[in-house]
């Protein structure tokens, strides 16, 4: 029976939250475990759950129905629940919840709490497990999540009393939203559900250690400023950090004060608007040839809340060898792990960027502006060749045409995300939701539902490979039940597209395994109550977005695109940034 | 002979001992084990035990420094919630030592050997039977490993050390206190977890 709240005035003495049951509740009320969990993730503000139910979870689905405040998304696999939380979590900055019973339940998660801990996003994992009598007995469904998640987890718990999950829930969130977010993971046995205790919700909590740094040093911060003075080519490389720090405008304060080139990493797209004058792409193995020789030009590079991951700066020895390196980072684990920094600045970079800005002189830098232009004049990266195919480029530059550059984008893996990052131009933060570290491909799908749900009312795509999206693609069940007004944009080009890529370029055209025989996508979605388009020639490209834009449900629009596409310019692994190779003039030619 | 530090304890190259102070909890041996394997850090010992405050362990790990900058050694493991401070003894003046059980045979003929043998080094017989002998001896590397050379001609039948335990000489201490427990609004609104345009607001508001 589903719990009710009891009788009587609300004598509480803490000024919490009121909720549905404020009337009832008083501080010491004795409630189930389950009742616990939903009680405590409510007064989070969490309001939307993706999960799946399984044996040792039903005690708390019993419970769920009581708590009409909490939103509860069914899955069609925990991979998806876990990305439907990222995706909720990168869309809006809170954590993302997600669900999963024992063994394989949470083993299914697993996936995507690694994707989340790659990119650094704040999402709360849930499992059940076997009753406590039975944890460690090799009982039915029962693997031991807490021991496998712990390298791919900020933090995890396993509680083993009822009376614990109210603290244990207050600590994972705060460690999940705090410092550097990631995932948390919350292991609960199906008894500890269903046991009852003293509800008592904690005001404090004492986590002595994990103190995160917020505050950058003011001598380093006046170092870095004189640094930045007296550099005469000086370049920001902005990360995802500064999306998570929120701060988009103080970067843009400093930028604008000391007139320094700006490129982003592959997350940090949103963190500066791409249409400032300041703004030069983003840099790595599929980045912009300018961006990439700005970064290895430079003369101090100044990384903010990013990470100098390989992808971003190719083969470390040989990455701008002269530059003198500030790094600003809330993580101090990050400073000096692949270079060596001149300058190492530990805190929040909301905190950071305006006290630098208040110590850099303001000055001009046009001479090194006018470098990066020329650069960009004489290799335009992002120049789209006449063709009378269907270029996979021009597929989303038409969106980013018709949606008038509003539209938040979640990608998969491979050729179409770097199409993505490349063609489309971000606005602001938060618009592209990828998955850059752990790149997980089947990520799309599950990720624009979960940024749907959290985005009410604004135009959310998938952009799709034609391998990823079949690695996920039983969520569109989600899409249709839980009426999401999702625009699905296939790019079909019936490879793995990324795999023929490298095989042609490095595996003397070996093509093996990277040709697909796919279904009919349209067929599927119609089979799931999606409108479905199928483009198949350049002229039908954009009516058929105009067409999704207009319709107030979900579409899947499938574009058979060009087959032999390659994602250009292109460091390969292993070389240096230096070595970023333009698309040859026999691709140009096709 | 090689120099050593004023404490006796000559440092191998590239060997640092490293004191973490963590929460008495569940899976916290696995955690940082689990790190060191990740990152690639060879662990030359590890020891685990009770500390001078309750609900704290003390952790004593030597790390072999040349498989990893001992910088990046500290700071991984400061990313742990339940380690609590990390503090690299190395350069520091202190004193290690461990303890060593060694049970060697031995027969009337050359027992008075190794019990010489034993006194040198300082170590305790703490059992003795018709064909073997149990030693134990406290100290540093250098020391234990000086006495498993001299009674290896005898054959070891069995030897078990502790591995290090490290503690810096006079009053400067690696402990950790009790802290203030911090109320959570206050620590949301130093940490910046809000996000503009939200429109739920969090509980802790």
């Amino acid at each position: 029976m589903a719990w009710q709240a009891p009788a009587g005035p609300y004598r509480g003495k803490r000024r919490v939250q009121i909720h549905w049951l404020q009337e009832g509740l008083c501080p010491m009320t004795r409630m189930t475990g389950a009742q616990i969990l939903l009680e405590c993730l409510q007064r989070e503000g969490v309001d939307t759950i993706f999960g799946y139910p399984g044996g040792v979870v039903l005690p708390l689905y019993d419970t769920l129905p009581a708590y009409p405040g909490i939103r509860h998304v069914l899955v069609r696999h925990e991979q998806g629940a876990a990305h439907m939380a990222d995706g909720y979590a990168r869309a809006t900055g809170r954590p993302g919840v997600c669900l999963g019973t024992s063994g394989p339940g949470a083993t299914n998660l697993v996936t995507g709490i690694a994707t989340s801990y790659l990119d650094s996003t704040p999402v709360l994992a849930i499992t059940g497990n076997v009753s406590r009598a039975l944890l460690g007995k090799d009982g039915f469904q029962e693997a031991d999540i807490t021991a496998i998640t712990m390298p791919i987890t900020k933090h995890n718990y396993l509680v083993m009393r009822p009376e614990n999950i109210a603290m244990t829930v207050r600590e994972a969130v705060h460690i999940a939203t705090t410092g550097r977010p990631g995932p948390v993971l919350i292991d609960i046995p199906k008894d500890v559900f269903q046991e009852e205790a003293e509800f008592d919700w904690p005001e404090q909590i004492n986590l002595r250690g994990y103190k995160p740094t917020t505050e950058g040093h003011p001598g380093m911060i006046r170092r870095a400023a004189e640094l930045i003075d007296q550099a005469k080519k000086p370049i920001i490389i902005a990360g995802h950090g500064v999306i998570w720090g929120n701060a988009s405008d103080e970067l843009r304060e400093l930028v604008e004060k000391a007139d320094i080139p700006v490129i982003t990493t592959f997350l940090g797209i949103g963190a500066f608007p791409e249409e400032h004058p300041l703004s030069y792409g983003w840099l790595g193995m599929h980045g912009m040839y300018y961006a990439n020789m700005a970064a290895d030009t430079a003369d101090v590079v100044i990384g903010i809340g990013m990470r100098f991951d390989d992808r971003a700066m190719g083969r470390f020895k040989d990455f701008n060898p002269t530059a003198k390196i500030i790094h600003i980072d809330i993580d101090p684990a990050e400073i000096g792990k692949n270079f060596a920094t001149a300058v190492p600045i530990v805190g929040d970079v909301k905190r950071v960027l305006p006290a630098l800005a208040g110590c850099v002189k303001e000055q001009k830098r046009e001479n090194w502006r006018k470098w990066i232009d020329v650069q960009r004049e004489e290799h335009p990266s992002l120049h789209i060749r006449e063709s009378r195919r269907m270029l996979p480029q021009y597929v989303i530059r038409t969106l980013y045409e018709e949606s008038r550059g509003n539209a938040t984008i979640v990608t998969g893996v491979g050729q179409h995300q770097m199409w993505a990052g490349q063609h489309y131009f971000y606005q602001r933060p938060r618009q592209l939701i990828s998955s850059g570290g752990l790149g997980t491909m089947g990520f799309e799908l599950p990720g624009a539902i979960g940024a749907q749900v959290a985005l009410p009312g604004k135009e959310v795509w998938a952009i799709c490979g034609d391998g990823g999206f079949q690695m996920t693609m039983q969520e569109l069940a989600v899409v249709v039940e839980e009426r999401l007004p999702i625009k699905i944009a296939i790019l079909n080009n019936g490879y793995l597209g990324m795999i023929r890529q490298w095989q042609q370029l490095f595996y003397e055209k070996n093509f093996s395994s990277c040709a697909m025989t796919q279904p009919d996508f349209c067929k599927i979605a119609e089979a799931y109550g999606i409108k479905a388009i199928r483009v198949e020639t350049k002229a039908e490209v954009e009516p058929a977005i105009a067409e999704a834009r207009a319709y107030p449900g979900p579409v899947l629009i499938d574009f058979h695109v060009d087959q032999e596409e390659n994602v250009w310019p292109m460091v390969p692994a292993g070389a240096a940034l230096s070595e970023t190779i333009e698309a040859p003039a026999e691709e140009m030619m096709r | 002979m090689t120099a050593t530090t004023s404490n006796g304890y000559r440092p191998r190259p590239g060997n640092h001992t490293v004191v973490a102070i963590v929460e008495d909890k569940p899976g916290v041996l696995m955690r940082v084990a689990s790190l060191f394997r990740r990152r690639g850090f060879n662990i030359e010992s590890l020891t685990v035990g009770h500390s001078e405050s309750p609900g704290v362990s003390r952790m004593t790990i030597v790390v072999d420094g040349e498989s990893a900058p001992i910088e990046q050694v500290e700071k991984q493991l400061y990313k742990l919630i339940d380690v609590i401070k990390v503090s690299d003894l190395s350069n520091e003046d202190m004193i290690a030592r461990e303890l060593c059980l060694l049970k060697v045979r031995c027969n009337n003929v050359n027992r008075h050997e190794l019990l010489d043998i034993a006194s040198v080094f300082r170590a305790d017989v703490i059992d003795i039977a018709t064909n073997s002998i149990i030693l134990q001896v406290v100290g540093d590397d250098d020391k234990i490993n000086g006495l498993v050379k001299m009674c290896e001609p005898y054959g070891i039948r069995e030897l078990s050390r502790t591995g290090r335990v490290a503690m810096v000489r006079g009053p400067k201490t690696t402990t950790v206190h009790e802290p203030e427990p911090e109320k959570i609004a206050r620590q949301h609104s130093t940490q910046g977890r809000r996000v503009e345009g939200v429109e739920l607001p969090f509980s802790s508001d």
